[in-house]
């Protein structure tokens, strides 16, 4: 079984901030980290590659720096990795990235299955994977909740309706989108780490894509623009209230009663 | 359609310090004497506004413009499982209609399912200019490839500016897949929607994974997708009378080819849904350990409510996701909503900023829950939930202990 599993390096913290006067953001450190929901898809990858046996690969898209995340993925057991990178996928949204990530998967080889996390924690969409799925022309099922069978030829998995589950059979090659909690992640080994430190991993742009045409990646070939810009509203009809423990809890009573919550 | 280019020739150590500097997604790079901006690069354009002058230029390419006069019309897609709709369907239907009323465009639905009719029936109550069902056995199921087989047909044949569709699993799932079909842009969990003299719809929703909202327009594709949570946008009334009609519209069955089978779908056991609560209590980071989500569950318990979270602790596993609120959780609109240490991430606050009262408490007196808040209370959740708690049960005559519905679970580490 080829298992292809996309991840992301996402900002560590999410205290980006617009200052309301100069209109620049402020960001507060730049660590990065993987995507906490990849861990998931890559965990799932893990115990299908356990069972069935095969490869679990794993492609990501942003500046050279997010190799970091693929090494990652290489300690917690993922057999290979490529990453994205070129200034002409800069500025990319839904479209471009999931184009990018289409044309990437493209040259991995043969695959059965791709597997993405619910969302990522920075852009917060969960549209890339479906998106990709459309450009692969592979089916697609997001909200999985757990697998229930897999064998040679498809995947029975349980998906998440709100109000109700759907249990749901894909034939091979599909993508699926993992929720939270599917599997309990593994960490990353020390073991692996040695194993993997001086491990190859290919970086591909745009020459390496099958299509070249620049007009297809970046901001250049986003539908949507970023027009502007700002702080979220204040509300400006607000009171605020300071003072030690018993007078807050008094006012906060008095108010709830006034109120009629109490 | 546009790019950025250096200057190199302006380009000294100071001139990239400063670059550097400024940019806060740490995208530009100084080697040998020249900038780089790499993939990092959010086009956020700050080094072209703020940045030294010159240096960094923001370049607009021309494209060939698209004809938007032949796309008319708003579409809102009917979010259903075996034909019972979704309310978030009529919050769209809302919202079309006070952005369709500006351009003088109609409001159409499009209903994909197996035996609809009836329930398209009910969409005549709520002022729209036409519904378009696609009723097939086929189609009884949410299978990915006819669905999105049907909306393109409909697509082509309505061709609609806009389509509006409710960020449901289903809507989460369709929508992107349309969107690349017709590589056209797609604007996930709108938090406001408004519509320009010529068509463009402008889409607001948080961005950057920070405290930031973004504007986002799709200047030069058609149609415009775009997602709306459920509780965001305000459903219109039902009218006694139903107004226009249904077209059944009919498609080639071998379309309808798909590669998921469907084996069962299972009703879940009927859980408590905070979107539907009427008063909520939100544990925040401030909760120091597991034990003290007590203070979170009795409070809800003496106000009749119900409690929720915030991401961080989801992630300790301390409450469970469903409870949680923000763009990867709930979005709620409670009358009432206490917030315990709860920061204020835009991200949290998107979900639950149309609550009709907001009281904060936060011991830090910059902390950004205080721009939603109605009341903002600066303090020490552990000094002051004690005492209100105590001041509730007197005025209710409830015992001093009392066992809260959502119990800590007892859990030895």
């Amino acid at each position: 079984m080829e298992i292809i599993v996309c991840i992301k390096q996402v900002p560590e913290t999410n205290k980006v901030q617009v200052d309301p006067v100069t209109g620049v953001l402020i960001r507060e450190g730049i660590d990065t980290k993987m995507n906490p929901y990849d861990l998931f898809a890559i965990e799932t990858a893990l115990r299908i590659k356990e069972k069935m046996g095969g490869h679990v690969k794993v492609i990501s898209m942003g500046p050279p720096q997010a190799i970091e995340v693929i090494k990652e993925a290489f300690m917690m057991g993922a057999d290979d990795g490529i990453l994205l990178s070129d200034k002409k996928f800069a500025g990319a949204d839904v479209l471009a990235t999931a184009y990018t990530l289409s044309q990437g998967i493209k040259k991995m080889g043969n695959f059965d299955l791709v597997i993405t996390g619910k969302q990522t924690t920075d852009g917060d969409t969960a549209q890339v994977g479906p998106e990709t799925a459309e450009y692969l022309g592979i089916p697609h099922i997001t909200n999985v909740l757990c697998i229930m069978e897999i064998t040679e030829k498809n995947i029975t998995v349980e998906m998440d309706m709100l109000d109700t589950v759907e249990i749901a059979k894909l034939k091979f090659p599909c993508l699926i989108s993992v929720e939270k909690d599917i599997f309990q992640p593994r960490l990353p080994s020390y073991k692996r780490k040695l194993e993997t430190s001086n491990k190859d991993i290919k970086v591909l742009g745009i020459n390496d894509m099958d299509d070249k045409n620049e007009k297809k990646y970046g901001l250049k070939g986003s539908p949507t623009q970023v027009e502007r810009i700002f702080p979220p509203d204040e509300n400006t009809d607000k009171e605020i209230w300071e003072g030690d423990g018993e007078d807050l809890a008094d006012k906060m009573f008095e108010k709830l009663k006034e109120f009629k919550f109490i | 359609m546009a790019e950025l280019v250096v200057h190199q020739e302006k380009v000294t150590k100071e001139v990239a310090d400063e670059l550097i500097k400024i940019c806060p997604f740490n995208a530009i790079k100084y080697e040998d004497g020249e900038i780089e901006i790499d993939a990092a690069c959010k086009m956020c354009k700050i080094c072209v506004k703020k940045g030294p002058k010159g240096v960094i230029e923001y370049v607009k390419e021309e494209t060939p413009r698209i004809n938007k006069s032949i796309w008319k019309g708003i579409t809102v897609y009917v979010d259903h499982i075996k034909g019972r709709i979704h309310p978030v369907t009529f919050e769209l239907i809302g919202k079309a209609k006070e952005l369709a009323s500006k351009v003088n465009y109609p409001v159409y639905c499009i209903f994909i399912g197996y035996q609809i009719l009836e329930s398209a029936e009910e969409l005549l109550h709520y002022g729209v200019d036409g519904v378009f069902i696609y009723d097939y056995k086929e189609l009884e199921h949410f299978r990915i490839e006819p669905y999105t087989v049907v909306f393109e047909d409909f697509i082509n044949n309505i061709k609609p500016s806009i389509i509006l569709v409710g960020a449901t699993p289903i809507g989460r799932s369709l929508a992107p897949r349309v969107a690349a079909r017709f590589k056209t842009g797609l604007t996930a969990d709108c938090t406001s929607l408004d519509i320009k003299k010529n068509s463009d719809l402008v889409q607001i929703r948080p961005a950057f994974g920070g405290n930031i909202m973004a504007q986002i327009m799709t200047p030069n594709s058609r149609p415009q997708l775009a997602t709306v949570r459920y509780k965001v946008m305000n459903a219109p009334e039902r009218e006694e009378k139903a107004f226009n009609k249904i077209t059944v519209c009919s498609m080639d069955v071998k379309k309808f080819k798909s590669d998921i089978e469907v084996l069962k779908v299972t009703q879940k056991e009927q859980e408590e849904n905070i979107e539907e609560a009427e008063i909520i209590v939100v544990a925040g980071r401030a909760i120091k350990t597991q034990q003290d989500m007590s203070l979170a569950y009795e409070l809800a318990e003496v106000l009749g409510g119900n409690f929720a979270g915030t991401r961080p602790l989801i992630e300790a596993g301390w409450i469970d996701p469903r409870r949680q609120i923000g763009l990867s959780g709930r979005t709620v609109k409670p009358k009432l909503i206490i917030t315990l240490g709860v920061s204020g991430a835009v991200q949290f606050t998107a979900g639950m900023k149309s609550a009709d009262y907001i009281f904060a408490i936060n011991k830090d007196p910059k902390a950004a829950i205080f721009s939603v808040a109605h009341y903002g209370i600066i303090g020490d959740i552990y000094e002051i939930i004690p005492k209100l708690l105590k001041k509730i049960k007197d005025a209710k005559g409830l015992p001093e202990e009392i066992l809260p519905k959502y119990a800590v679970p007892v859990s030895e580490n």
